[in-house]
């Protein structure tokens, strides 16, 4: 427990001393958000009817853009290596990044998706499925990226692959967590779509940690 | 207590890096690893700490590396060409943090061995090499392994401290452990026995495992 | 012998050399007669007019570009488990025939569906599957393409292969979910009847043997010319030593 709580501790120092490093998602979250009125013209309804795929997708760039180093810093500066020879499993270890990392990156999202909910005109009965289904939906984000940036630690120009690799994971996580927004804004049962992002997420958390601790061993022998 | 290598060969990429190494390291034993650059010994020290793929045996404490890995790592502790350290990071949150990671040996120790008290507080980036080098070995303490595999672990250190962790490595020794170190310098282990890894001998096998360099070929 | 026996690259090339030549006549032999047969020898369904004739290319590709990706998984798990060689680039060598089936199916099923729904593309399902399907060829190429040592290549890509095989399946079903689409269901299954009656049938049979043989070729053709390309660099390192 107290290696855990250090690791964790450890990373959300670093991430929160990295040149904004939280604060660089959120304002990328905004400005795509943004966008998109300027693009698809100041139309409410066609905003509202638009809106919570607009912040799913956004919501969903943001989380992938501090991806790529994830694990490339602690490769570069020999940090892994000590790492692989420590107590915590390398799962473990990947687990806890990935979770700080859903903590400075997708936890802010969450936080600011209705306030730009309102410049989207959503729905008033879709605040609290946003959040809800944003808060569900990101740890997958976050663990998937982990499992992306475990792959391609130590490749040049590793981060366009990164996207390459992990935005055709998230489509099931983005389908269901969409839909519940929208389902929700358009006063229907957001039930069954809520069960499936969750039952992905799930999956996700149980799955990845495995993948891309066997994807870092590779890469350092 | 004691490190068996026999027949430990490596190859990378479907080259060998060497071949044929068997040696006992016995508690309480400071050996050098020496060879000319290119010789493998870097090689050498990642493979036994399991973290490169290597043929023949390792066996640390009746562990054997091809069985049970994590049980071998765990005994080990290794210092690279890299720090290992975080430039964000103070350099007592850096060393605090190895600290509770491996659960092993004491702060307070490590700090006094290494001088590290009057630099504690000060960010890692503004630490010059010589201080993040010193940081970098006092993991070793703070892990409380048995084995240290060292490659190179005295670049940057000025004399005074290169003579200090001599010292460091002795206590490590009389606690009954272990230190593998690569270097070209005389540390100042008196008596210490010499490990030679010789490039030229051992060009002339091929990897067995690369079915690409097949005899049989069509 | 066992079967683990063709894993060594010299029996594999050894074999492959031998049939290569006969599964390409097959192939072609297959592919001829079938489209042949189809295009110009069977008579114009009622619904369809005479565009239904370029199912004898879009089934074949679309089934074979699934199967594709299974080639892929199993040589991937094969690698993973018992590290042959020769299976890590069998799954390479799949993965640009299966890409370049995938897209064959999505340009024929759009060419198809302008006639009979008005439109090249819907984003049903089932077309909207084969994108995303095309998008995990282009991710696990670049993989292999990014890393310069052959045997972490393999290693990483099979991780890949594995995952992505698990995510392809979910947005499968995922998509379902979303919409509802166009596309009929399969032209081809077990009870036949239903879907493709037997004038069609019979020609579309041998068109699919013939894509099968040609994918058989395809792949054997490019694992020899990746274990020509490894032999290469294993004699260049060992004269480097």
């Amino acid at each position: 427990m107290n290696a855990t709580l250090a690791v964790l501790m450890r990373e959300l120092r670093l991430a929160l001393r990295s040149g904004g490093g939280a604060g660089l998602g959120l304002a990328f979250f905004l400005i795509v958000v943004m966008l998109i009125p300027f693009g698809v013209g100041p139309v409410p309804h066609l905003l509202a009817q638009i809106a919570p795929g607009t912040l799913w997708i956004a919501a969903l760039l943001a989380c992938l853009l501090s991806l790529d180093r994830l694990f490339q810093a602690d490769f570069e500066d020999g940090t892994l290596d000590i790492l692989a020879l420590s107590p915590m499993p390398l799962e473990g270890l990947v687990a806890i990044k990935a979770f700080a990392h859903w903590l400075t990156t997708g936890l802010p999202l969450v936080i600011a998706a209705p306030i730009l909910g309102i410049t989207l005109s959503l729905p008033d009965t879709a605040y609290w499925w946003l959040v809800i289904s944003l808060a569900v939906g990101t740890p997958a984000l976050s663990f998937l990226g982990a499992i992306g940036a475990a792959l391609t630690v130590g490749i040049r120009r590793g981060g366009l692959l990164l996207s390459l690799l992990v935005l055709p994971l998230y489509i099931p996580t983005l389908i269901f967590g969409a839909r519940c927004v929208a389902a929700a804004s358009e006063g229907m049962d957001v039930v069954p779509a809520f069960q499936f992002l969750a039952g992905v997420t799930l999956f996700t958390l149980a799955l990845t940690p495995i993948a891309a601790a066997a994807a870092l061993r590779m890469h350092m022998r | 207590m004691s490190l068996n290598v026999s027949n430990l060969a490596c190859f990378r990429t479907g080259r060998l890096i060497f071949s044929n190494q068997s040696f006992v390291i016995e508690a309480g034993e400071a050996v050098m690893l020496r060879g000319p650059n290119g010789a493998g010994k870097s090689t050498l020290l990642r493979a036994l700490a399991g973290m490169l793929p290597s043929e023949g045996s390792v066996i640390l404490n009746g562990i054997a590396l091809d069985k049970d890995v994590d049980g071998v790592q765990e005994q080990i502790a290794f210092s690279g060409h890299l720090d290992a350290i975080k430039p964000q990071l103070t350099v007592g949150e850096n060393l605090t943090f190895w600290a509770r990671l491996f659960e092993g040996g004491s702060v307070d120790n490590a700090v006094d061995q290494f001088a590290l008290a009057e630099i504690w507080d000060r960010p890692a980036h503004a630490c010059s090499a010589g201080q993040k080098r010193r940081l970098g070995l006092a993991r070793l303490v703070v892990s409380g392994r048995v084995l240290w595999l060292l490659d190179e672990p005295t670049v940057s250190l000025d004399t005074e401290t290169t003579a200090r962790f001599a010292d460091i490595i002795k206590a490590h020794c009389a606690g009954g452990g272990m230190a593998l170190i690569a270097t070209h310098i005389e540390l100042g282990l008196e008596g210490a026995r010499v490990i030679a890894l010789d490039p030229t001998n051992m060009r002339t096998a091929t990897p067995s495992s690369d079915p690409f360099l097949s005899e049989a070929w069509e | 012998m066992s079967i683990w026996e063709f894993a060594n690259p010299v029996r594999f090339m050894r074999l492959t050399g031998k049939v290569l030549p006969w599964i390409t006549a097959l192939a072609i032999g297959c592919l001829a007669t079938g489209i042949i047969w189809g295009f110009f020898f069977t008579p114009e369904a009622e619904n369809f007019g005479s565009t239904v004739k370029i199912i004898y290319i879009h089934v074949p590709a679309a089934t074979l570009a699934i199967n594709a990706w299974g080639v892929m998984f199993v040589a991937s798990l094969i690698w993973l488990i018992r590290r042959h060689h020769v299976s890590a680039l069998v799954a390479r060598a799949a993965a640009p025939v299966g890409m370049t089936l995938t897209l064959i199916a999505l340009i024929t099923g759009a060419i198809w569906g302008q006639p009979m729904w008005g439109t090249y593309w819907e984003w049903d399902p089932r077309l909207t599957s084969f994108m995303i399907l095309f998008v995990f060829y282009l991710g696990y190429m670049a993989l292999w393409e990014a890393i310069d040592e052959p045997d972490k290549a393999a290693d990483l890509t099979s991780v890949l292969a594995m995952v992505g095989t698990v995510f392809a399946v979910l947005s499968r079903y995922a998509v379902n979910f979303w919409n509802q689409g166009l596309h009929q269901g399969a032209s081809l299954s077990l009870d036949k009847e239903e879907h493709v009656s037997d004038v069609f049938y019979q020609p579309l049979l041998l068109s699919m043997a013939g894509f099968f043989f040609l994918f058989l070729a395809l792949v054997f053709l490019r694992t020899r010319t990746e274990i020509r390309a490894r032999r290469v660099k294993a004699l260049l390192l060992q004269e480097a030593n």
